[in-house]
């Protein structure tokens, strides 16, 4: 017991002097935390549109009107020519082009149901799905009012207005802040990061610089020296957690519904798990150029499929499937799940088990692999 | 001086052939990223799970349940009986959505009354909870519009929409671009300034320079495998995604490639960059991961619109040469735009190029200290 005091105490005193640390403690989530929460919405709130109104009549320029209203949709230039339109679309400067034909209200009025034309720049198909949806009920919305104010109109069509309506409301984040539904994931993942980073370059440097060699050959054990390891940078990790908390309890406001002690709880295990998987790659790695482009392979790969910028519940089943060894994804299902709706311990039982399980695999994997003999 | 340079060139490959993790780095990023973003990393839904409240309890509300399911975007996962249930399923995560069926349901149906069907979202993930209940109200509608036979109004506003350049709203026309922007930039970025601070970590670049090479023959010589593999790799990735995902290359394959050529160079200088800067390799990889790594991800709008961005992040992401290189590469490979459509994005990665050869060229030092 000895022993691994005095390893710990020596792990901890690398730590404090190394200078670079201490801003990544800090600043660092705290930065992220910020940009992060801010950049990764996938709202769309600015749709550049062009209009091409042939038609020139009362209902287009009502249209038009209407659309410049939106604080949504930008008007970036109204031409008369389709390839003129078409053109600033070629070069990105429209995102939807508009274009309402000749005789459109003549047309309108005779009851020929005339179509108006939309281009959308679709590259991105979520957006474009989502862009165009917004004109489409703008534009079913000028036609309830022109309908209403015809009285002609109003008597043929009354009967067949849709009477089932569908009301909906949002718990537990009413007002759908996105802030407050990525800082707790960000944090998670951002906590996991820097701790499987920090281990998996930890051994390995004191392979590169050959001090392994004196531990070798002192008769600390195997399980001694991973455990030595381990204890500082969890220490490390649960410091990040903690300014992560402050920070997005103060900036954003987020919500704390279930148990603080249950999120650290649970931390310790994931960090443990985590920890167990740097030093794994540590392990097998014979200089940290080595180690961190293995680590970077696996982080880039468990950020991809966490959970936190796509849900896990639109991934192919056989996806869904490969996030279980994936201890980042549980960490930010806890994270969220505790944090914005104040689950229990029962809810996230699944979660537990599975870092608990991958805690042992990682962790015996490398009590195993640590050879004291080349 | 040719043979030297050659000789120095082919060192440096022996160096990123013989290490198994190097490749890892080289081809099996590339393909397992664009794999994951390919197979699953998508924000449609299909099988979000939901729970149902039904108060009716009738003909009408069964048929509405069977309804909501056979879209295949919902699965109905428990039938409730009480108000009291919705909270348990919403906090195990279970249920998304929570769709209440009021007790008279069908009458009003029938009667033509305005009724409401309520929907209850898991809030805490804002992206899910609108997408969820646009979907759930245009099957109730749909529904509705079934069962009581209404005929299509004929005055109204009729809408045509085409979906340009990518008709079927395939998710890889996005991230194809995307992907390999990043792929270059780590392979060119990260790659090469770690290999920079590994020399010098371990002494050897000492000894490089000490050498009758000029020092910027040595740096021309460590970037030039970087610059070839990194190629492949673009190419190998537009092949995937032509092959694999369908991602067709409407515009000029020359110029796309030129273009690849000009962002190569700028990622490069941006690497060597970071290798003057950084000491050791701890350092350069910090460097290039919060530097490079997490702006391109995040600021290029590759991922998430920068339109929708607060006003400094967009001003921010002005400054990551990925923004304007994907921005190419979209108008390029996918409207097939010529050269004079993208003169401006050229531009400015063009100047930044410049910019950063001249930084790199100011802060490299022979001397080591």
């Amino acid at each position: 017991m000895k022993i691994l005091g005095y390893l710990i105490q020596k792990e901890f005193i690398q730590i404090i002097r190394n200078k670079a640390l201490l801003p990544m403690m800090t600043i660092l989530p705290i930065v992220q935390l910020i940009v992060l929460s801010n950049a990764a919405s996938n709202e769309v709130k600015d749709i550049k549109i062009v209009l091409v109104d042939k038609d020139q009549s009362e209902i287009s320029r009502a249209l038009t009107n209407k659309i410049v209203a939106n604080d949504r949709f930008t008007l970036v230039s109204a031409p008369f020519d389709n390839q003129e339109a078409f053109n600033l679309m070629q070069k990105n400067q429209a995102d939807i082009v508009l274009e309402i034909p000749i005789d459109f209200e003549k047309a309108y009025y005779r009851g020929e149901t005339p179509k108006v034309q939309m281009l959308v720049n679709a590259i991105n198909g979520q957006q474009a799905t989502v862009g165009s949806g917004y004109l489409n009920s703008i534009i079913a919305s000028l036609n309830a009012e022109i309908i209403q104010r015809e009285p002609m109109m109003i008597s043929t069509v009354q009967n067949q207005i849709a009477s089932v309506v569908v009301s909906s409301n949002s718990w537990y984040n009413p007002e759908l802040k996105y802030p407050h539904f990525m800082a707790p994931g960000i944090l998670a993942e951002l906590t996991a990061l820097l701790t499987i980073v920090l281990s998996a370059m930890n051994v390995v440097r004191e392979r590169e610089i050959g001090t392994i060699e004196q531990i070798n050959v002192t008769p600390i054990k195997k399980w001694q020296f991973i455990v030595g390891k381990l204890v500082p940078f969890l220490c490390v990790g649960l410091i990040l957690l903690t300014v992560g908390l402050i920070a997005s309890k103060l900036i954003f406001d987020i919500p704390m519904r279930g148990s603080i002690a249950l999120i650290f709880g649970y931390a310790i295990i994931n960090l443990i798990c985590v920890l167990g998987l740097g030093l794994l790659i540590s392990n097998f790695a014979n200089t940290q150029q080595q180690a961190i482009f293995v680590a970077f392979f696996f982080v880039m790969i468990f950020i991809l499929m966490c959970g936190l910028f796509t849900p896990i519940d639109s991934m192919p089943k056989w996806a869904q499937y490969l996030t279980i060894p994936n201890p980042l994804a549980h960490f930010i299902s806890v994270s969220r799940k505790v944090l914005l709706k104040g689950s229990g311990f029962v809810d996230i039982r699944w979660e537990f088990i599975y870092t608990f399980l991958l805690a042992i695999v990682f962790n015996t994997l490398a009590v195993w692999s640590y050879k004291k003999q080349e | 001086m040719g043979k030297v340079f050659w000789a120095f060139v082919r060192k440096e490959f022996y160096h990123i052939i013989r290490d198994k993790r190097t490749l890892l780095i080289l081809f099996g990023m590339p393909l397992a990223q664009i794999l994951i973003f390919g197979y699953a990393v998508t924000n449609e839904f299909n099988d979000a799970e939901i729970d149902v409240l039904d108060y009716a309890r009738d003909e009408a509300s069964q048929q509405l349940i069977q309804h909501l399911q056979s879209s295949g975007n919902f699965v109905v996962n428990n039938v409730l009986t009480s108000e009291k249930e919705i909270e348990a399923g919403m906090r195990a995560g279970n249920a998304k959505v929570v769709v209440a069926i009021p007790d008279d349901f069908s009458e009003m149906l029938y009667a033509g009354q305005p009724q409401k069907v309520q929907v209850i979202a898991d809030g805490s993930d804002p992206n899910n909870a609108t997408t969820l209940v646009q979907y759930v109200t245009q099957m109730v509608n749909s529904f509705e519009m079934e069962r009581r036979e209404i005929s299509p109004n004929p005055y109204q506003i009729g809408i045509e929409t085409r979906m340009m350049y990518n008709p079927q709203l395939v998710g890889a026309y996005n991230f194809v671009p995307g992907t390999i922007a990043l792929i270059l930039l780590i392979i060119c970025a990260m790659l090469t300034s770690l290999t920079i601070a590994r020399e010098k970590e371990l002494g050897t670049m000492e000894i490089l320079l000490v050498s009758p090479l000029p020092p910027l023959l040595i740096i021309a010589g460590k970037v030039t495998p970087y610059a070839f593999l990194s190629f492949i790799n673009a190419v190998l990735v537009l092949l995937i995604g032509y092959f694999v995902f369908d991602v067709p290359v409407v515009g000029s394959v020359g110029l796309l490639l030129l273009m690849c050529f000009l962002y190569v160079v700028t990622a490069l200088s941006l690497g060597i960059l970071i290798s003057t800067a950084s000491a050791t390799q701890q350092d350069a990889m910090m460097r290039s991961l919060m530097g490079l790594m997490m702006p391109s991800m995040i600021l290029s709008g590759f991922i998430f619109p920068l339109a929708s961005m607060p006003l400094i992040l967009q001003y921010l992401g002005k400054i990551v040469p990925a923004t304007y290189f994907i921005e190419i590469l979209k108008g390029v490979m996918l409207r097939g735009v010529g050269l004079n459509f993208i003169l401006f994005e050229v531009g400015i990665l063009l100047l930044m190029t410049v910019v950063l050869l001249l930084l790199t060229w100011r802060n490299f030092k022979i001397r080591l200290e």
